[in-house]
């Protein structure tokens, strides 16, 4: 929050309050700005605010400790086919919510330290490949699992996922308040969303600043040094990839319920570098960054469909770029260009305690 | 027993295929110390350009004959994917060379990923298919080995620049130079190398290489898309790896390994995971019924070939990181 | 009659054909100042690297306070209260010099997970006292007006400062400083000395490996000398120096030059 408030330009620096303020209207009202131009683009909205929830959980990973994972998008996917497997007519289960989304959580935990356990030993890129290569078999399986027991139901994917029901409540349905005035269902589910991102930046805060966090940081830094200061680096890193993995397989669920049903073609290594790219181009290491670079890369890409597209038409009589090539195009030349000229990112990570407000909290006791 | 030696001929001549661009990720691993993620990519480009000047001569002068056609298209592609390596390595690598060791790797990745969205924009989404111009109906079986032309040439050919690659490095003084640049870069401009030149002409010399599997990939397969460098590549890096990273003959021995691996276990997965033929299990699973009519119960069938890569280098990377051939160069700390 | 911390039991390491560290046995006394030092090459950091588990030894063993220690988990040997500092210093640095030292405390915090994520009482009090805990820290070793500044924009000097408040942290009984004072000018190595005097005073055991033989001397309770990796003495100073095996050592090296 504080670090978004910092990121408004102008007021930002002068303001703090009323750039938090901005921060916070804007948040609440943009689904309902957005509706005005369609249900589309609230529908844009919902999936950014999914992606801020993998930027998040990819940064715990790559941002607080330093492990390049490019395999990211598996546990969004274990989280997905696990409200597919458990809350649709494909197996004839339909759990409630509460059930579901913590056992998605919790089997993408178990994923992360299956994937984390035997690959910790490994340096910085080639960790980066073994996770690749996680990501890949994941995706094999679920492309091949619909023989000779169907599981997976292969590349069809499972469709007619149950929505999300919160206590007896389908927020799928358009919510009637009168006769005349109702609540779109997409808004509501921009709120739900909403209300899990403010969710995870809540813990992920707490984790920052405690012993864990710094653990991470410490790892990141000099791994050597992080080992003789007593820190137990395996643990450690076991624990920031299952963490991670918990927020991707929460994301999953709520993707799987919010679109209605999945297919492995959701889960390429494609949206696992676009996930990448969001947290590299924001800010690796700062939330604010994080949160901005997720929002920024997948709003921008829609925005260029909406203007690129009738431009291209009228200039060139038909569409030269597609909407996918142009999001293409623009997550990698903003990953390259990103490295090249700002690699710190749009909101550059400032280490904690190093203002000095913040770094007197002890002080005075002491 | 047919069946296997017809695996191990697949398995060599998409072995040779994965060698001749691993050698290209061991090249600039070797000295550089970076994965070049999009190395698979100018394989494809390689590939793409080659079908686009194939079709190009056998519009403008279609009474040339195929090995010349081929031969016009092989040396384009070449001069295309060598001036793409040099302005890669020239524009995104060079700038980065002491930067943190994941800013390369990242960059590595964006550029591949634009290298595919180009060709997505230049040559669209669909499979090309690319015209036969070797004949690849096989030859008559010896000991019931079928074999294709294609294949033959391939196989030859791969060998041949292998070993022109081994006497380069070995042999001559821009070799020498490459070595010396792998081994420690400051020392080397030291010693009055120019360090830079030097990495540029790996990047070139390797990206030749990827061009001429792309060719050879596609005349085999008989298609091209802007997406079919991605396996080949993470499939010959896995190559190197098994070889030794930064070993030009582990490339080689780790690239038909690999080829070898993958095509026998792709012949025999399906019967080695097949439940009928494990009564015991079929009895547990109460499949005797499936099974019965000569039916089967295949866990994991061919569809997995590419699992083998992934769970190699793994495995590879977790137990023996140097490789089969051991790591030539020293890690850069 | 001291009480013995550390002894080193005919510890051994070869790397390929070199034996880099052969049967070297000694004792550090709980309370002195140890100094280990030895010509380029004698095995100094070899030793240090051994003992704090960086490398397994190839054979000998550490009993530390009484029990064995455990070979080639630094982290583990951290936790039974030997810490080291770095020959080329390492510290965290994209953090500021308060986290360092804040990190340091890791080891000796116990916050689980869940406190974390709740903040309960135990998780909050124990995040306020490592702050506090750090800023005494960064107090004794003298850089409090630093806390706030990023690890790697300090002076050589106070990074060498920091790396030892940082070791510090994690509570040692035995804290192994690996050339603390290369690189310093005349006026930081006084400023060390003193530094490693009080450190001594506050009950802290100190195994020090050391080029500067004249910081060493002056310094130390007790020096052994390694070349070729073996000890070739091991006593007082004022012994030492006149040791005729280790002028020979040092003179033998010193022509070679």
């Amino acid at each position: 929050m504080n670090e978004l408030a910092e990121a408004v330009p102008w007021l930002g620096s002068r303001n703090p309050k009323a750039a938090r303020a901005f921060v916070l209207a804007l948040m609440l009202i943009a689904p309902l700005i957005a509706v005005m131009a369609g249900n589309t683009w609230v529908r844009i909205l919902d999936f950014a605010l999914l992606y801020v929830m993998l930027a998040l959980g990819l940064n715990l990973v790559v941002g607080f400790a330093g492990l390049l994972d490019l395999g990211y998008i598996a546990f969004y996917a274990v989280g997905a086919y696990t409200w597919a497997f458990l809350a649709s007519p494909h197996f004839g289960l339909h759990l409630p919510f509460w059930m579901v989304l913590p056992l998605g959580a919790f089997f993408a935990a178990i994923a992360g330290l299956i994937l984390g356990a035997p690959v910790l030993r490994l340096r910085g890129d080639y960790l980066a490949i073994v996770t690749l290569g996680f990501g890949e078999i994941v995706r094999i399986f679920m492309n091949n699992l619909n023989h000779p027991i169907n599981i997976t139901n292969g590349p069809q994917g499972i469709n007619m996922l149950d929505s999300l029901h919160l206590f007896g409540w389908d927020i799928s349905r358009n919510l009637q308040i009168t006769e005349s005035f109702r609540i779109n269902s997409l808004v509501l589910y921009y709120y739900v969303f909403l209300l899990f991102v403010v969710g995870s930046v809540y813990v992920i805060r707490r984790l920052q600043v405690s012993r864990i966090g710094r653990g991470w940081a410490a790892i990141r830094d000099d791994e050597l040094a992080a080992k003789a200061i007593g820190i137990n680096t395996r643990n450690m890193k076991l624990l920031a990839f299952s963490m991670g993995a918990t927020f991707g397989g929460v994301a999953g669920g709520l993707f799987g319920a919010f679109q209605g049903f999945v297919s492995p073609e959701s889960f390429s290594l494609m949206e696992s570098i676009a996930v990448l790219t969001m947290v590299v181009f924001g800010g690796m290491g700062n939330l604010g960054g994080v949160i901005v670079g997720a929002v920024a890369l997948s709003l921008l890409p829609e925005l260029l469909r909406s203007f690129a597209l009738p431009v291209q038409e009228a200039i060139f009589g038909h569409v030269l770029l597609d909407p996918e090539v142009l999001r293409m195009l623009l997550l990698s030349l903003a990953m390259i260009l990103m490295m090249l000229l700002r690699p710190a990112g749009l909101l550059p990570a400032h280490a904690r305690y190093s203002k000095p407000e913040l770094a007197t909290a002890g002080k005075g006791k002491a | 027993m047919e069946t296997l030696l017809q695996q191990i001929v697949n398995g060599l001549v998409v072995g040779s295929v994965y060698a001749l661009v691993a050698l290209g990720y061991t090249m600039v691993y070797g000295i550089l110390g970076l994965i070049n993620f999009a190395h698979g990519d100018v394989l494809m480009v390689g590939a793409l350009v080659s079908l686009q000047v194939v079709l190009f001569v056998q519009k403008t002068w279609p009474a040339l004959g195929a090995f010349p056609t081929l031969l016009i298209a092989l040396v384009s592609a070449m001069a295309v994917c060598m001036a793409m390596g040099y302005i890669i390595e020239r524009t995104a690598y060079r700038r980065l060379r002491n930067a943190p060791r994941l800013a390369p790797l990242i960059t590595a990745i964006g550029v591949s990923f634009l290298l595919q969205t180009l060709a997505m924009i230049i040559w669209g989404r669909n499979y090309h298919s690319f015209p036969q111009l070797i004949d690849t109906t096989p030859l008559q079986p010896i000991a019931g080995v079928f074999i294709t032309p294609v294949q033959i040439i391939i196989l030859l050919s791969s060998a041949c620049l292998m070993t022109g690659l081994i006497l380069l490095v070995t042999r001559t003084k821009l070799g020498r130079a490459m070595r010396a640049t792998a081994e420690n870069h400051r020392v080397a401009s030291l010693m009055g190398v120019d360090t830079n030149k030097i990495i540029a002409t790996t990047f070139v010399l390797g990206s030749a290489l990827a061009a001429i599997a792309g060719v050879m990939f596609s005349t085999n397969y008989g298609v091209a898309h802007y997406a079919m460098g991605f396996i080949p590549g993470i499939k010959a890096f896995t190559a190197a790896v098994l070889g030794g990273i930064g070993n030009l003959g582990g490339a080689m021995v780790g690239g038909i390994v690999l080829g070898l691996v993958e095509s026998i276990g792709a012949g025999y997965l399906g019967s080695m995971t097949d439940l009928c033929n494990l009564p015991v299990w079929a009895q547990t699973a109460n499949l005797q019924e499936t099974c019965s009519n000569g039916g089967s119960f295949e866990l994991l069938s061919s569809n997995y070939q590419d699992i083998f890569a992934f769970v190699i280098l793994g495995i590879v990377l977790i137990f023996r990181p140097t490789g089969l051939m051991g790591e030539r160069v020293s890690d850069r700390a | 009659m001291s009480i013995t911390l550390l002894e080193a039991k005919n510890v051994g390491k070869r790397f390929g054909g070199l034996t880099a560290l052969s049967d070297v046995s000694l004792t550090i006394n709980k309370g002195e100042i140890y100094g280990l030092i030895g010509p380029n090459g004698a095995g100094k950091t070899t030793f240090f690297n051994v003992l704090t588990g960086a490398y397994t030894p190839n054979s000998g063993e550490f009993v530390f306070a009484g029990s064995a220690l455990p070979y080639g988990k630094p982290h583990e040997i951290v936790a039974c209260g030997i810490a080291r500092t770095f020959q080329n210093i390492r510290l965290f640095r994209e953090m500021t010099a308060l986290e360092n030292v804040m990190t340091g405390h890791h080891l000796r915090s116990n916050s689980t997970l869940w406190g974390i994520l709740a903040q309960n009482r135990h998780a909050r009090d124990e995040e306020r006292l490592i702050t506090e805990r750090a800023y005494e820290m960064l107090r004794y070793v003298g850089i409090e007006r630093h806390a706030t500044t990023l690890a790697r924009n300090l002076s050589y000097g106070d990074q060498r400062r920091l790396e030892i408040a940082r070791a510090l942290a994690t509570e040692p009984q035995l804290l192994s400083l690996d050339e603390p004072a290369a690189g310093m000018n005349a006026t930081e190595t006084a400023q060390l000395r003193e530094l490693i005097s009080t450190i001594r005073n506050d009950g802290v055991t100190v195994l020090l490996i050391e080029h500067d033989v004249k910081l060493v001397m002056g310094l130390c309770d007790r020096v052994a000398v390694l070349n070729f990796g073996r000890k070739i003495a091991e006593d007082v100073p004022a012994v030492v120096q006149k040791n005729h095996e280790v002028i020979e050592a040092y003179l033998g090296s010193s022509h070679a030059h």
